[in-house]
């Protein structure tokens, strides 16, 4: 390995806080300076996962690569570990790339109380645990990155929020330490059965070697679940989230919608399935069962908004289900369309929100009420919605397709040992929620996009797109187009290490049908 | 009576004069030395250039620390008069523990004290006689040293805690410590009286011999272990002998507060680690129990009624009572068996050393921001980072250490205790772990709503001028805040010293 390949994946990650703590020695009034040096921390951040992909040996995708494994805290044998394969590669990089696109969507669009010096921070600092969480390959720097997010998250709600923002951000907050503290507790769990290592890789197989009393692998599971599900959201752990994306400033939603939440289902793949199959199998149907109810629970939930903000926050626990679903199913098919749906809705729904964003600095309000006839005042940003609603209903040919579709497949057949009948009624009500999803995305764009200019707006000046938003939107609605015309883009880069994952179940569950 | 025993000791055995080992003893013969300095020094300095002292007295603590670490990076180890008074690992860390924590809150208060128009050869004097009973306490391993070093650390806490003598509050505050705290020495004693009565011995490792044999179930050594954990559970403030702690902190100056909250727990807590894994190892069924209902009351009383407090120094008073609790947790779970011992004994080192960077810190900012509003209330925080958003930024990496959010040095003193649960396995030790956690939830919530207003809300009285901190806080600040991130980044350090410093092999 040369050099680059070494040190790629720890730039990656720890350049944009690098970033942050010089940005904090530049005064506040050199805005300039500010703005250009954020940007240049997260386009270096890029820069090198782009480098990583280049380099990256798509033929064994199923390998951990550019790994890194040094001491770092020996008294309780957790080490500085870190490595990519197939599913955390397109993760990091759609985090680096929000990142960047973030930074410039803000150029001028600081909300109140401006300050793009502490906003700007916040970003990176934010960077920094999102792509660190996609990168570990030890529990307790897992645990650290996924915490890190946090703090800067509290503070882009609670400060540039909207009216309600302090109960929002507290609300966030504590939910999702919540979850933490059951998590690090299962965390430790696995640390004194899996013989006193938190390396993820090793654990699968000490732990299996351990082979635990189902009891207490249940237990465990259970611990990560709730600590993931918080922050996926699953129903009913979701209520987090309409108030925090309500409240968030645009960039702080763009965030959440795009990877925050991803941290939780990435944590489903990567740690709590490989390392616990046999009570994820035990689990499956439950989490199935949770997934389906929050596909129909965020449809309904969507149709009953008046807000454009608070719909989107509510089809993202729809969509975020099918992501569940396709992972309940435990069959590779189904995790592909998982990872698959995860990047979609990331790239989608992100963009959902900062048209939403958008929308609301130009009428100053997102009522749908209040909307309507975007498409005469503003016609590009109204078509791009209208793009945007299109790909989230999981129009074919848009990358939402490939997400939704596999996923709602692939119950059908899910792995050996589930109830066919079951997973079978799964995927009837997630059809169900699909014709939902149109049905209360077009009911939006209805609103919004057609019908005539409200009398209130009649004489307002409503710019169209300004030059941030063309070069912050159009690596994102390529790539929808790109990933939805040409799935396999994506699916040769998963498939390989979803298949590793995979055989790891068939191994544990196929040893339990045997006994 | 007394005369006469002395008098027959000294002619059956004639008096051996203790071989001393004056090296490994530097940092108290510094410590010593410096104080004598002080205090005659103070005599013959005009009342402007009393600012001196403090300067002699901080480079008094440097020296002593600079021994300290050279006794400790040559491992210079001696064990003196009988094995009463021990230069160790332990020892050493503590040591150089209290002297980094006394040098910290000496930068606090240079300003404080001498704007405050109180009188200040003095006040250096009693802070370095409390800092020198703890250094003493570091090596005492003995009951009657440990005796003698408590008292040594607690006197002069006494007078210091009332130091604003025109203010009602600072004398209420010395006269409730002052009072339970001999109330405290006096349970404690009368337990080490039982204790030596049936085991004939003051040294600890005598002790720890003797309750491991044939005497084990005596029932009033298990009433001399009883009262003695009592007694310093009143030091640690440990609830329901923490009364006296809110009050004590609210009323002393603030310096005062962050040195008792901080040192003189410390203090308490070092003797326990000597007592309970030296002399009592055997009888973890009395103690066991014990130190498990106190952690559990002293986390969520703690936490509970700092959810309820609107002055920022009640509230780091209740703060600092539940995070006692915390480090009581590993107490309650060392019995069960060796490795846990070990586990357990690493964590409360390590939760306690780092428990030091983040409170002082903490303390600090409240020093600084009284400056400006002359307030403890939380709610003149509001806006805090509008015209100070250094000391924000501190602070809120202060508050959320202590609420134990990582990466900051704060989530590592918590994950030791779990493990140390874990480590134990017991149901009732996971039970008190599950309870640890809940607290852990609770405190986010005052901790967060603090951050809140500094963060979120409109400044109370419209004044945005900033604040001018003076080079002594500034320093002091800097100090916390390198240690609460460093060790947070790399926590590998302090789990070292947190593992050396072991008592137990």
């Amino acid at each position: 390995m040369n050099f680059l390949d070494h040190w790629a994946l720890s730039g990656a990650i720890f350049l944009p806080v690098i970033g942050a703590v010089l940005l904090g020695l530049v005064p506040r009034r050199s805005e300039l300076t500010l703005k250009v040096g954020a940007l240049l921390a997260s386009l270096a951040s890029l820069a090198l996962v782009i480098y990583l992909i280049a380099r990256f040996d798509f033929s064994h995708s199923g390998r951990f690569q550019f790994v890194a494994n040094k001491q770092w805290i020996e008294v309780i044998h957790s080490r500085y570990h870190i490595g990519l394969d197939g599913i955390s590669l397109p993760l990091l990089a759609l985090s680096a790339l929000i990142t960047v696109l973030c930074v410039i969507y803000s150029w001028d669009h600081f909300p109140e109380p401006f300050n793009p010096k502490a906003f700007l921070i916040l970003i990176l600092v934010l960077a920094t645990g999102m792509n660190g969480t996609f990168g570990s390959l030890d529990l307790i720097l897992f645990f650290v990155f996924f915490e890190l997010v946090l703090l800067p998250m509290y503070f882009m709600i609670g400060v540039w929020g909207g009216p309600n923002r302090q109960y929002a951000a507290i609300k966030f907050f504590l939910f999702t330490l919540f979850g933490s503290a059951l998590m690090i507790l299962s965390f430790l769990a696995l640390y004194f059965k899996g013989g006193q290592t938190f390396d993820m890789i090793a654990l699968r197989h000490t732990i299996a070697a351990a082979s635990l009393p189902a009891a207490t692998a249940s237990l465990i599971f259970a611990g990560l679940f709730i600590g993931f599900a918080i922050k996926v959201p699953m129903f009913p752990f979701h209520t987090w989230l309409p108030d925090a994306h309500t409240e968030a400033p645009t960039v702080g939603s763009v965030i959440l919608a795009a990877i925050l939440l991803k941290l939780g289902t990435y944590g489903f793949v990567r740690i709590a399935i490989p390392i616990l199959p046999k009570a994820a199998h035990t689990w499956a149907p439950w989490i199935g069962l949770l997934a389906v109810i929050g596909i129909i629970y965020g449809a309904l939930g969507c149709l009953a908004q008046r807000d454009m903000k608070r719909l989107i926050a509510f089809s993202s626990v729809a969509h975020m289900g099918f992501v569940m679903l396709g992972i309940a199913t435990l069959t590779s098919f189904g995790i592909n369309a998982a990872v698959f749906g995860m990047v979609a809705h990331g790239l989608i729904t992100g963009m959902l929100f900062f048209v939403a964003g958008s929308v609301q600095e130009r009428y100053g309000t997102r009522e749908l009420s209040r909307l309507g006839g975007m498409l005469l005042q503003a016609p590009r940003l109204g078509w791009i919605l209208g793009f945007c609603a299109m790909a989230s209903l999981g129009l074919p040919g848009l990358a939402g397709f490939w997400g939704e579709f596999p996923a709602i497949l692939s119950a059908y057949q899910p792995a050996a040992g589930l109830s066919l009948v079951t997973f079978r009624v799964y995927m009837a009500v997630a059809a169900v929620g699909t014709v939902f999803a149109a049905g209360y995305l077009l009911w939006m764009l209805q609103r919004v996009d057609f019908g005539v200019v409200k009398s209130e707006f009649e004489h307002a000046h409503i710019h169209d797109l300004h030059v941030p938003e063309y070069l912050a939107w159009a690596p994102l609605l390529i790539l929808i187009v790109a990933l939805g015309v040409y799935p396999h883009l994506l699916f040769h880069i998963t498939d390989g290490a979803v298949h590793a994952v995979t055989t790891g179940i068939h191994a544990a569950t196929g040893v339990a049908a045997g006994r | 009576m007394l005369l006469a025993a002395v008098h027959s000791a000294i002619q059956q055995q004639a008096f051996h004069v203790p071989n001393l080992d004056y090296h490994a003893l530097a940092p108290e013969i510094v410590v010593s030395a410096t104080l004598v300095v002080v205090l005659v020094a103070d005599l013959f300095l005009a009342g402007a250039r009393k600012w001196l002292l403090s300067n002699v007295a901080g480079w008094g603590l440097l020296v002593a620390l600079i021994f300290t670490v050279e006794l400790g990076a040559r491992s210079h180890h001696a064990s003196m008069v009988g094995g009463a008074y021990v230069v160790d690992d332990f020892a050493l860390v503590f040591k150089g523990l209290f002297l980094a924590v006394g040098y910290i809150v000496l930068l606090m208060s240079t300003r404080y004290i001498e704007e405050g128009d109180y009188f200040e050869g003095e006040f250096y004097f009693l802070l370095l006689c409390s800092l020198l009973g703890m250094v003493v306490m570091g090596s005492a391993r003995d009951l009657i040293t440990i005796f003698v070093a408590l008292e040594t650390l607690s006197i002069p806490a006494y007078m210091l805690a009332g130091w604003r003598k025109r203010d009602l509050k600072s004398n209420e505050a010395a006269l409730k410590y002052y009072l339970l705290g001999v109330l405290a020495s006096a349970v404690m004693l009368y337990g080490m009286s039982l204790v030596f009565g049936f085991t004939n011995s003051t040294l600890l490792t005598d002790i720890g011999k003797a309750t491991q044999g044939s005497i084990t179930k005596a029932p009033l050594v298990t009433l001399g272990i009883f009262f003695i954990t009592v007694g310093f559970a009143f030091k640690v403030s440990a609830v329901p002998f923490h009364f006296w702690a809110p009050d004590t902190y609210e009323g002393s100056p603030t310096p005062v507060t962050a040195f008792l909250s901080v040192a003189s727990k410390t203090g308490g807590f070092v003797a326990l680690l000597e007592l309970i894994y030296i002399g009592f190892i055997g009888r973890s069924d009395v103690w066991g129990p014990m130190f498990w209902v106190l952690a559990a009351l002293t986390m969520t009383v703690g936490n509970l009624i700092a959810l309820r407090q609107t002055n920022i120094v009640r509230l780091l008073a209740y703060s600092s009572i539940a995070q006692a609790g915390y480090i009581l947790v590993p107490f309650a779970v060392a019995g069960s068996n060796t490795k846990s011992i070990h586990s357990a004994f690493t964590a409360s080192v390590t939760y306690l050393l780092i428990y030091a960077a983040m409170n002082l810190g903490a303390f600090a900012i409240v020093i600084a921001v009284a400056r400006k509003t002359r307030s403890g209330e939380i709610a003149s925080y509001g806006g805090l980072y509008e015209y100070a958003p250094g000391l924000t930024v501190l602070m809120t990496i202060f508050l959320f250490s202590l609420a134990g959010i990582p990466p900051l040095a704060g989530a590592w003193a918590k994950i030791f205790v779990f493990r140390a649960v874990l480590d134990s396995g017991t149901p009732s030790a996971v039970a008190l772990g599950v309870i640890a956690a809940v607290n852990a939830v609770i405190a986010l919530f005052y901790y967060a709503s603090v951050a809140r207003l500094m963060w979120m809300d409109p400044v109370p009285d419209g004044d945005r001028t900033a604040i001018r901190v003076p080079a002594s806080l500034q320093a002091a600040l800097g100090l916390s805040v390198v240690v609460v991130v460093v060790i947070g980044i790399y926590p590998q350090f302090f789990a070292h010293l947190g593992d050396v410093a072991s008592l137990v092999r």
